[in-house]
């Protein structure tokens, strides 16, 4: 029987000048998953951006839950977006979106 | 609960909206207690004012001063003039003689190396001087955040030779970010997630992170007391002098 795919979801801050397009985003993210790991690895995030609130600054990711601290560092190293000086925090990792958001976004 | 430490901030001390800034934004992102680097001249006044705004954030400041040596007699100049009067003392190591000689002095503290992989010189032999004195191996996160391409490569390969070196002969690591900017600020659980580049293991990297930077902040502070007379020798209570019997 195949075992059930575990995933953790990222709140995540987005410091930046400029308002930052969800695709923008996305992009950079996988990226950088790429740059730092490359194709092999990348293959085994299973990244995926569930919501983007631009207004708001925030943004919720989802990744298998074995690729948290790929993830992490791969955002961490994000600077730039389209030539935009961006900073990118984590501010939380939950097993649920519920959680997530009770924890980190109320 | 955790307390973890950032002991390399870089801001300009002179501009104080950006050294507010940077410390605002540290202590939102989770640190208890910064370093910020002065400059060896620094004036009195200048390292008050770090010290009142830190207090009104509610963050604890280290006194950090970066030495950049050219030779070991100057390095040796340096420490004399410079070791009293700043809490954490880090040392650039541009060359292979000042390497080897500010690892075996127990005045440094920190050991820091140019990003440039020819200029890296924590072998073995750096490791086990370093050992011997309990100066630790300072890796900064601001080159894993800006370098790009072979240059990023080869960082990386060295900061895992070094890791491996710096755990064979128990040199204690401590990572910080080194930043010049708030944008190069990052949440300690981010620069935890970063040293996995380099493979260090989950405990040492939160002791990278909090407990190394902790005990070499309270190691120096103990001696810079005015109780402190010799190691494990301190001065306990002052009173009249001893009437002759």
């Amino acid at each position: 029987m195949l075992q059930r795919i575990r995933r953790r979801y990222l709140a995540l801050k987005i410091v930046s000048e400029q308002p930052i397009k969800k695709s923008d985003l996305l992009n950079s993210v996988w990226n950088k998953v790429h740059q730092l790991y490359g194709e092999y690895g990348a293959s085994q995030v299973s990244l995926s951006l569930i919501e983007h609130n631009p207004e708001g600054n925030y943004a919720i990711i989802r990744c298998s839950h074995k690729a948290v601290e790929m993830v992490r560092a791969s955002i961490a190293t994000i600077t730039k977006i389209n030539e935009k000086t961006v900073t990118i925090h984590i501010v939380g990792v939950s097993g649920t979106l519920k959680s997530l958001r009770k924890k980190f976004l109320s | 609960m955790r307390k973890f430490v950032d002991l390399n901030l870089r801001p300009l001390i002179r501009d104080i909206d950006q050294v507010e800034t940077m410390v605002n934004k540290s202590s939102e992102l989770g640190y208890h207690c910064v370093g910020i680097s002065i400059p060896q001249g620094a004036k009195r006044k200048e390292i008050r004012m770090l010290e009142k705004i830190c207090n009104d954030v509610g963050i604890d400041l280290a006194t950090r001063v970066d030495l950049f040596p050219k030779t070991p007699r100057e390095l040796l100049s340096n420490l004399r003039r410079v070791r009293r009067r700043f809490e954490v003392v880090s040392v650039i190591c541009a060359s292979k003689p000042v390497a080897r000689q500010a690892a075996k002095d127990r005045r440094v503290d920190l050991l820091l190396f140019p990003t440039d992989s020819r200029k890296r010189f924590f072998d073995l032999a750096e490791a086990k001087l370093a050992s011997g004195v309990s100066a630790s191996l300072e890796i900064t996160t601001e080159p894993l955040l800006l370098l790009r391409g072979i240059s990023k490569i080869r960082l990386l390969s060295c900061l895992r030779r070094e890791a491996k070196i710096a755990k064979k002969f128990n040199v204690p690591i401590v990572v910080s970010s080194g930043a010049t900017t708030e944008y190069l600020l990052r949440t300690p659980q981010d620069n935890a997630a970063l040293t996995t580049l380099f493979d260090l293991t989950l405990p040492r990297r939160l002791c990278a992170i909090s407990e190394n930077p902790k005990a070499i902040i309270v190691r120096n502070r103990g001696k810079l007391s005015k109780d402190y007379v010799a190691p494990n020798v301190r001065v306990i209570r002052r009173g009249k002098p001893c009437s002759s019997v």
